[in-house]
């Protein structure tokens, strides 16, 4: 019929090929997930055998009853991960919203250098700067809090979530702030009741994609700025699960796909969300 | 003119608290980890300035081998990762049925907690038991098992598989979007013309996306060069410092040994190379950007 239909027709063999890539590609992507799965079925004593076998036989959930009895805080670990990542989250948009309205509505002399520093802070990751932050931990006397792992974590995630906001308020026409105005609105009062409400969409994918950061960066500043159990994130309370002989591999792969159970259900409704704050910035701007 | 200085106050009472935060969070450790290195801090109560000794140390040391470790590490790590995620997206930018869920599917490496993702590869490289040297064995390709992760070579590669395995599906969403940024009339003008798709593919798709890659490359070198969890899990920097990079060695000396001095000389290493992709990346995409307009 119209063009669009037919330029995307496609022969037989390039389907195949076209498939048959996407197996391969979505094969390597998925392997360790599969994997992990059918581990969380085995029997240690499955598991530990040779030949290596693929499928689980006599496999069952067994291990998902038993994760809890192993290790009795894991619920714990779950709510932590999750606690510090809303409260991150939470802290990075307070401090984001008024920034990004700032660099996309106002030209001001540095605010090109400003935009550009906060970009650099993005290239350090925390793993550079971890001896410093760990003397600042210590002397603000938060070592062993949720706050050794929240503070630092709200720092690096700051500069993307500046960027993607910024990027999506440049798009908001200009004669909106404008029409406010001569109406008598204050820059607060636009900022509130004209940007903020248009901005959702945008807020939403920073609060998204800030969350999955602070869920994965949690690993190296809980591993270094705290050792109390009652407040380790998931990545770090997984190690329970490594004994002093073995590890118990069943049960550490049924607790892994417990603990990502909630963010994945969570963040697979929402992935059309992700995939538009992702191209944000391939967009060209 | 009274209103203008107006403005440039309000802006800078919105952007005070973001500045002030990630100053004393980002900047003032920067600037630490600067002044650190010329002493030997450690866990006792007393610091003395050693002026370059730990500079010194280092380069007297092995540390050499770790930074050109690194950035082969880093190098093949980016190459590979651009590769598949590129060949990914080219992929999934085809219109077949299914394309929406093929899409979600290349998510959960990047969206599961890193960690997570690692235990799972920990155990496949597992040599006893792991599923990738019995698949292997079953198959009679190798004749005993092959303990990837305790051997330099195996080891080595084994890390850099894993690091690509979670940069992936940032590279393949990042370049399926700017596919799909290229202008459909582009295609169909060509199509018209007679232009087969494969012609289309190297005339229009390729060369449009080349800045997009370059762009990428470059944002994953600096990832990849921080890279730190996945050779911590897998390999603790091991065997016998194989799998060491810059951030390894960092940490190790750092936090490990407790010597924050000459871990902090280390640290100001990384942030030189840092900085310089860093300035780089600004001038690639400034001159992309320009170029573009023209």
């Amino acid at each position: 019929m119209s063009q669009p239909a037919m330029i995307n027709r496609y022969r037989w063999y390039e389907l195949v090929g076209i498939y048959a890539g996407i197996f391969l590609f979505l094969s390597f992507i998925l392997a360790p997930f599969v994997e992990g799965f059918l581990v969380s079925l085995k029997p240690l004593g499955l598991l530990f055998s040779s030949p290596y076998r693929f499928w689980p036989e006599n496999g069952s959930f067994e291990a998902y009853r038993t994760m809890w009895v192993s290790v009795p805080g894991f619920a714990r670990y779950i709510f932590n991960s999750f606690f510090i990542s809303t409260i991150v989250t939470a802290v990075v948009l307070l401090l984001v919203v008024p920034s990004a309205y700032a660099f996309a509505r106002f030209k001001f002399r540095g605010s090109g250098a400003l935009l550009a520093a906060f970009l650099a802070v993005n290239m350090f990751s925390g793993a550079v700067l971890l001896i410093p932050l760990f003397r600042l931990m210590r002397s603000l006397g938060v070592l062993n809090t949720y706050f050794a792992m929240i503070v630092p974590g709200v720092a690096f995630l700051i500069p993307s979530a500046i960027w993607l906001l910024r990027t999506y308020m440049m798009r908001i026409p200009r004669e909106l702030d404008e029409a406010a105005f001569v109406d008598g609105a204050s820059h607060f009062y636009t900022l509130r009741r004209v940007i903020l409400p248009i901005a959702m969409p945008g807020i939403a994918v920073v609060a998204i994609t800030t969350f999955i950061g602070s869920y994965a960066q949690q690993f190296i500043f809980a591993l270094t700025f705290n050792s109390k159990t009652e407040y380790m994130p998931l990545p770090i309370g997984l190690y329970a699960y490594f004994g002093r002989q073995e590890v118990v591999w069943n049960e550490l792969m049924a607790a892994s796909f417990v603990g990502i159970a909630p963010a994945v259900i969570v963040i697979f409704f929402l992935q059309r969300y992700l995939v538009s704050g992702l191209t944000a910035g391939a967009v060209k701007q | 003119m009274g209103i203008r200085r107006s403005t440039v106050i309000l802006a800078w009472i919105l952007l005070l608290p973001a500045v002030l935060y990630v100053t004393v969070i980002v900047a003032y450790p920067l600037v630490d980890t600067f002044i650190l290195s010329f002493t030997d801090a450690s866990l006792k109560k007393t610091t003395n300035w050693v002026g370059t000794a730990n500079y010194e140390k280092i380069f007297n040391g092995t540390f050499a081998e770790v930074i050109i470790r690194t950035f082969v590490w880093t190098a093949f790590s980016v190459a590979i990762k651009m590769i598949i995620g590129t060949f990914g997206a080219v992929m999934l930018n085809a219109a077949v049925p299914g394309r929406p869920l093929f899409r979600v599917l290349t998510m959960p490496p990047w969206i599961v907690p890193m960690a997570i993702g690692i235990f799972m590869w920990g155990w496949m490289y597992n040599g006893q038991f792991g599923m990738i040297s019995g698949m292997l064995q079953n198959w009679g390709l190798v004749d005993g098992p092959v303990a990837f992760l305790a051997h330099g070579s195996t080891a080595f590669w084994a890390t850099i598989i894993t690091d690509v395995w979670i940069g992936v599906p940032m590279v393949t969403l990042y370049m399926l979007a700017s596919m799909q940024a290229i202008p459909q009339d582009l295609y169909e003008a060509a199509w018209t013309d007679g232009a087969g798709r494969v012609y289309r593919f190297r005339r229009i798709t390729l060369p449009l996306l080349i800045p997009a890659m370059i762009t990428m490359s470059m944002l994953s070198l600096i990832a990849t060069f921080n890279s730190f969890d996945i050779i911590w899990i897998l390999t603790q920097g091991g065997p016998n410092g194989d799998t060491t990079t810059m951030i390894i060695d960092t940490y190790r000396t750092a936090i490990g040994s407790k010597k924050y001095g000459e871990g902090a000389a280390r640290a100001v290493l990384i942030c030189i190379f840092l900085s310089i992709f860093c300035v780089a990346y600004f001038r690639v995409t400034h001159r992309l950007a320009s170029g573009e307009h023209r």
